[in-house]
């Protein structure tokens, strides 16, 4: 049973990565347009990449 | 705000050059750094050549530093410099073809219930990765851990769920708290209740070394009833903010007349008694007044349900709401703002809204059976357990296993489920709710009073007698309708057209504001216009008359078309079994008429808004539930006094302010399928209340008996969440 000091902690650890994503898409805006953001990924054209050249 | 220059980033290159991702973030630093915001509503765009279209647009307008669509609310955000102006914004979009208009930046609040729903979301999203931690833990206990192992597992899911419970269910302790303050029970003095207990009595337990831990159960109460509550939130600010922009197309603004002579925008509130305000053709009136100079006519439709315009001139008094048509006007302003004839109409509102404060909503009525019965329970557990075996620990496991186990969270989510289906079917089909209990109560309406003007009619005149006159006469008034604003012209205007008929030639059009329009043909006079202005005795109804030299004056007849599907709404309401009513301020004449048309068979005619709160409080009276359409000033008492009202999205700011809902469709015959759709929901909501009532009816004896463990409670309640979920999806 030793071996629950690495995997809780690493458990864990990795619900913990994915709580900060969440919590950063939250800060991000990225729910605030969800049809928008559907639509976006079929544009050609580069939008909220940094600028080119 | 001020317009302080923030050194931050001025000194930062990086920033200046990628603003947009940082205005993003936070619009009031925007402002603040002289930008000014704009919003612009697209009622029309869909896909995503519209984004990329609108945006590219935007951003090749000089002074635009970034602009963003939002397709889900279908608006764009415009970060500007101060030369931008918004309307020279929303006419580029239009004339590229995407459909555009101003909002009024100051109306939409989108900032603060955005705020809320993302606070929602964020309490949801911790209390869902604290569930599944503790959850996994639970089930190593479950399968068998014992002593230390046990102990262990139980310690690290309290070090999860302490700090989670305190965080995530803050929105149902501060309720709670509120509730009680009050001296009143609501749903969430149980569900905080259950889950303080629960966590308490976990970590009580825990410390003791005990088998049975509940913070997996104080978790999943937290998530599935987070998660009602953002649904309820979500459901109910996508509806407002399409509200409010209804509202935010309409700037109060009024033109002042200066002491040199001069014109100015002033915004209403701002106008003091005297004043001169010019109302340009076209315009609705801003305040109460006497005209000082010019004539017209005015359309009072909106605070009377008259249709036909009537003549004013110098010395007539005019009221704030109503719609100037044909020449210019300048008004000595007697009364603005609350003190009009308008805001008068807002205290009747008022008064009548009172009655309907008193309706409880069924999550209400459910809480008021639920809560004192499951805190009764409880106790008698712990008391009855106490009294038969003198162990206070294990009484009071019980009773904390039976306050879980009874499922506040099925009850929680059975509502707002179901309001959120239905209210996206409806949303679908042009229909916006305002309220929160406006579904519930009108899937109990048994009776439906329309108003006419506007409402039931378009509120647009149709010439009906063209066939009577000659083409040569149809080519002269087609020639001096055109030379007219007049809504009557333009219909005749309009219909003549459509029967492709080319204008005579008409030389010296001259319109004459409050009469009509003259000209000169083959050398003749040729007036259209008023009965007594072209030399005509008076005629029943709306008409206008044409006079060709002196060849005696013959009138065009208008009737007041009916809205699109207004004969199908009334049918279809009558086929469910509601009684139809149809009230008016109109003529008993046009009344009639349209009655008549629409399948109507009980009619009021010549009603002041008075008599249509008394009517409406006659009916309740009765002991019917009544659903009010109307759209009107006059109307505003009688929709706040109804059980349940809709407005059209035509319809005045001040009528779509106390309409429960409203009709975006242009056409009524969404009508009979909202009533059902409400009925539908109003029916998964008593069978969802049925199914968690079923499941306590099963787990309550268990629990009693002391057999619950945190398994079946876990069961329990994630079971009867996902039934009552499922069961609320038949609605769409």
């Amino acid at each position: 049973m030793e071996v629950l000091v690495y995997l809780i902690p690493a458990s864990l650890f990795l619900g913990g990565l994915g709580l900060a994503a969440f919590i950063w898409t939250l800060k991000n805006r990225q729910y605030d347009d969800p049809e928008g953001d559907a639509w976006r990924i079929l544009s050609d054209e580069y939008d909220d990449a940094p600028p080119e050249g | 705000m001020t317009a302080e220059p923030r050194p931050s980033l001025a000194a930062c290159p990086a920033c200046a050059a990628a603003p947009a991702a940082e205005e993003l973030a936070a619009p009031e630093r925007a402002a603040a750094a002289g930008g000014a915001e704009i919003v612009l509503s697209l009622p029309e765009i869909h896909c995503a050549a519209c984004i990329t279209g609108v945006e590219k647009i935007l951003r090749a307008t000089p002074g635009v530093r970034s602009a963003r669509v939002n397709l889900t609310l279908k608006r764009a955000t415009v970060t500007a410099g101060p030369e931008v102006e918004a309307s020279a914004l929303a006419e580029r979009l239009t004339r590229a073809g995407f459909r555009a208009h101003e909002l009024d930046a100051g109306m939409i609040s989108a900032a603060g219930s955005d705020r809320a729903g993302r606070d929602l979301l964020m309490r949801l999203g911790v209390a869902g990765f604290a569930m599944m931690n503790v959850m996994l833990l639970s089930v190593a206990v479950w399968s068998g851990a014992t002593d230390a192992t046990r102990d262990l597992f139980h310690w690290i899911s309290a070090a999860i769920a302490l700090p989670t419970v305190a965080f995530s269910a803050q929105p149902f302790f501060r309720n709670a708290l509120a509730a009680l303050s009050a001296r009143r029970l609501n749903m969430d003095v149980p569900i905080s209740l259950a889950i303080l207990l629960a966590a308490g009595m976990s970590l009580y337990e825990t410390s003791q070394h005990g088998e049975h831990a509940y913070f997996d159960a104080a978790l999943s109460l937290t998530f599935f009833l987070l998660a009602g509550r953002y649904l309820d939130q979500r459901t109910r600010s996508v509806a407002r903010s399409a509200a409010q922009e209804l509202a935010a197309l309409e700037v109060p603004r009024a033109l002042r007349i200066e002491a040199d002579g001069s014109e100015r925008l002033t915004p209403v509130a701002e106008l003091n008694f005297g004043d001169l305000v010019r109302v340009p053709p076209g315009a609705r009136v801003p305040v109460d007044g006497v005209i000082e100079d010019g004539e017209s006519e005015l359309d009072r439709s909106a605070l009377t349900g008259e249709s036909l315009p009537v003549f004013a001139g110098a010395g007539a008094a005019v009221s704030a709401g109503e719609v100037n048509l044909t020449g210019p006007l300048a008004v000595r302003v007697t009364a603005a703002g609350r003190e009009t004839k308008l805001g008068r109409l807002a205290d009747l509102v008022a008064m009548a809204e009172t009655a309907r404060n008193r309706y409880t909503s069924l999550a209400d009525r459910a809480a008021a059976i639920y809560a004192p019965a499951v805190h009764l329970l409880a106790l008698a557990a712990f008391a009855g357990w106490f009294w038969a075996s003198g162990d206070a620990r294990l009484s009071l496991n019980i009773a904390v296993a039976t306050l879980i186990i009874t499922c506040p969270c099925a009850l929680g989510l059975a509502v707002p489920a179901v309001t959120t289906a239905a209210s996206g079917r409806l949303y679908r089909r042009g229909v916006l709710i305002k309220s929160a209990t406006a579904l519930e109560r009108l899937a109990e309406v048994d009776t439906v009073v329309f108003d006419k003007t506007g409402t039931l009619t378009e509120g647009r005149p149709e010439p009906v007698n063209l066939g009577d006159f000659s083409r040569r006469e149809l080519e002269i008034a087609l020639a001096l309708a055109e030379g007219s604003a007049h809504p009557l012209a333009r219909a005749l205007a309009q219909a003549i057209r459509a029967a492709r008929i080319r204008p005579a030639h008409v030389s010296g059009l001259k319109e004459r504001p409050g009469h009509g329009v003259e000209g000169v043909w083959a050398g003749q006079r040729v007036r259209l216009g008023r009965a007594a202005w072209v030399g005509a005795g008076e005629a029943n109804g709306t008409a206008t008359w044409l006079a060709i030299g002196s060849e005696t004056p013959r009138a065009f007849r208008f009737v007041d078309g009916l809205r699109e599907g207004a004969p199908e709404a009334v049918a279809g309401l009558r086929a469910q079994g509601l009684r139809v009513l149809l009230i008016s301020g109109d003529s008993r004449a046009a009344v009639e008429a349209t009655a008549q048309r629409a399948g109507i068979r009980e009619w009021h005619a010549e009603a002041m808004p008075e008599d249509k709160i008394a009517l409406l409080a006659a009916l309740a009276g009765e002991g019917r539930r009544v659903l009010m359409v109307g759209d009107g000033l006059n109307d505003t008492g009688a929709l706040a006094a109804a059980h349940v009202s809709i407005s059209p999205a035509s319809a005045l700011d001040a009528a779509r302010t106390v309409s429960d809902m409203v009709l975006t469709a242009r056409s009524l015959a969404v009508l009979p399928e909202i009533a059902a759709t409400a009925r539908a929901a109003r029916r998964r909501v008593l069978e969802n209340f049925a199914i968690a009532a079923l499941y306590n009816m099963i787990s309550i004896p268990l629990a009693l008996a002391g057999l619950a463990s945190p398994l079946a409670a876990a069961l329990a309640m994630s079971g009867s969440s996902i039934m009552v979920t499922v069961n609320a999806l038949r609605v769409r």
